[in-house]
């Protein structure tokens, strides 16, 4: 089997060499771009890959250019994940018949967007995960569809203001809770699957090595902070990650064997939730005084998930 | 540049990354790879900044912090040092600068026509009020 890549440190990992090429059409300062790049350096396994339509896919695959320095497929918004699978399942057929022209040992893994894997492709991913197929999910969660104007996605946490849930006098924007698409992956029973961030990129490729690792489908949630749809300067990218997974409106953890779950990141010091809605023009309405009794709504709403999360790790089970 | 004509590529849209068999493109740098004209490696986004980093090693402690951020690949680390900005692939965004740990940081964010000599020559002083 293949070996895992060592990383001690950052300057180790910096003598990476990218699967991911510049002179893509990504936005300056897009997150989808940084969790990419932690990804595919995260091994120097062969690697089969696919992305859903979405920003990434579009922006890496502009004819006649593409951005991949690996095998790569995209065939429709919902189904990176049945693209995928399909690929393993006839590598794995044959190799069984001793029919492979290469003699290759890949690790095959599917991008797509919240929109793609929450909303409209979610069937095809529960599939895939049901026939337990040797994969990796990869979700680049910006909780909203991107790439076609910012359309909410039952990823748009509430009080988000999306073109479909606009806020304004009547509204506060997007009324929805977000989905917990993390314990409906584990509860397919999935070997591992894991929220990560790209700020911490070591917790990320730690998650990424040992999804990897792992045989079946694996489910990764990576938070892609969107400066174009969270209304953030582009430089401020990775100061608005820290701000989500300190003030744990992203938390960290990993669920193993659909069971255990451990929280892989604490804070040492736990930023106020208000202050990660206030860097962002997507929250800017809920400081209205009409709309501020919703920034208490979230601290508690936040709060009483990290306490589920502790409780849960408390108990294993 | 393209030399192919936009009706001269393979049907199914199937683009291959490099010119002839590779291996261990994992372990293989930039420079050592034979990149094909339709690897967008070969193209370039310099037109997209309005203000661009510049890097003053002096300062530099190599933490590797802008190479990890970087959204566009843009940081050139060798042997576990910074060296330099790839300034066909940057887009300008400015992350690098904003996670650049030194005091005074060893990357700024410039106009794109400013002279990177006479930036350089003029890189502020150490600033006193750290928090
Ligand atoms: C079946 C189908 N429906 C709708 C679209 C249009 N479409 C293309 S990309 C996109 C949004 C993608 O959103 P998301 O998956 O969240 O990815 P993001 O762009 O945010 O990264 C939509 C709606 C499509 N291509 N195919
Ligand atoms: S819209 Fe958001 S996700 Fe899409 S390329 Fe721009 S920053 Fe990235
Ligand atoms: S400005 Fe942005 S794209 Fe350019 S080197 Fe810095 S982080 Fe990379
Ligand atoms: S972040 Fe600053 S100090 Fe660290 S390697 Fe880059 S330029 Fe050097
Ligand atoms: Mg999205």
């Amino acid at each position: 089997m293949s070996e895992i890549k060592k990383i001690k440190n950052l300057k180790e990992f910096s003598t990476s060499a990218d699967r991911f090429e510049g002179a893509n059409l990504l936005c300056p300062g897009c997150a989808h771009s940084i969790i990419v790049r932690e990804i595919l350096n995260a091994t120097n396994d062969d690697l089969i890959l696919s992305s859903s339509t979405g920003c990434l896919e579009v922006c890496t695959a502009v004819y006649p250019y593409t951005s991949w320095d690996a095998s790569w497929i995209h065939i429709g918004f919902e189904n990176s994940s049945t693209a995928i699978a399909g690929a393993e399942a006839m590598h794995k057929a044959l190799k069984a018949k001793g029919r492979l022209k290469q003699d290759r040992d890949p690790k095959f893994v599917a991008f797509g967007g919240d929109g793609a894997s929450y909303d409209i492709g979610f069937q095809w991913i529960s599939g895939c995960f049901e026939r337990g197929h040797d994969m990796m999910y990869v979700v680049l969660d910006n909780e909203v569809y991107a790439n076609t104007g910012g359309q909410r996605s039952s990823s748009t946490p509430i009080g988000s203001s999306a073109t479909t849930s606009p806020a304004g006098r009547v509204s506060y924007g997007e009324k929805m809770n977000k989905k917990d698409m993390l314990s409906i992956m584990a509860a397919h029973g999935s070997p591992y699957v894991a929220q990560v961030a790209p700020n911490k990129w070591k917790n990320m490729i730690k998650a990424v090595q040992q999804g990897l690792n792992i045989e079946g489908p694996t489910f990764i949630n990576a938070m892609s902070a969107c400066t174009t749809e969270w209304k953030f300067d582009p430089a401020d990218t990775v100061a608005i990650s820290d701000l989500a997974t300190d003030s744990l409106v992203f938390p960290l953890y990993e669920i193993i064997d659909g069971k255990e779950l451990n929280i892989t990141y604490r804070p040492k010091n736990i930023v106020p939730v208000e202050e990660y809605l206030a860097a962002q023009g997507r929250f800017k309405h809920l400081f209205k005084d009409q709309y501020k009794y919703l920034i208490k709504e979230w601290q508690e709403r936040v709060d009483s998930n990290w306490e589920y999360l502790q409780r849960r790790e408390e108990a294993r089970v | 540049m393209l030399n192919k004509g936009w009706d001269e590529f393979e049907i199914g849209a199937m683009l291959r990354s490099f010119d002839g068999p590779t291996s261990n493109i994992a372990t293989t740098l930039q420079e050592d790879r034979p990149y094909s004209q339709s690897n967008s490696f070969t193209a370039s986004v310099a037109d997209w900044r309005i203000e661009k980093p510049v890097f003053n090693k002096d300062y530099c402690i190599d933490c590797q912090f802008c190479w990890i951020y970087c959204p566009d690949m843009s940081i050139i680390s060798r042997d576990k040092k910074m060296i330099g900005v790839d300034m066909d692939h940057c887009k300008g965004c400015g992350i690098c600068v904003e996670v650049c740990p030194t005091n005074p940081k060893s990357l700024l964010m410039f106009q794109e026509k400013e002279d990177e000599d006479t930036v350089l020559a003029a890189w502020p002083e150490k600033e006193d009020k750290e928090k």
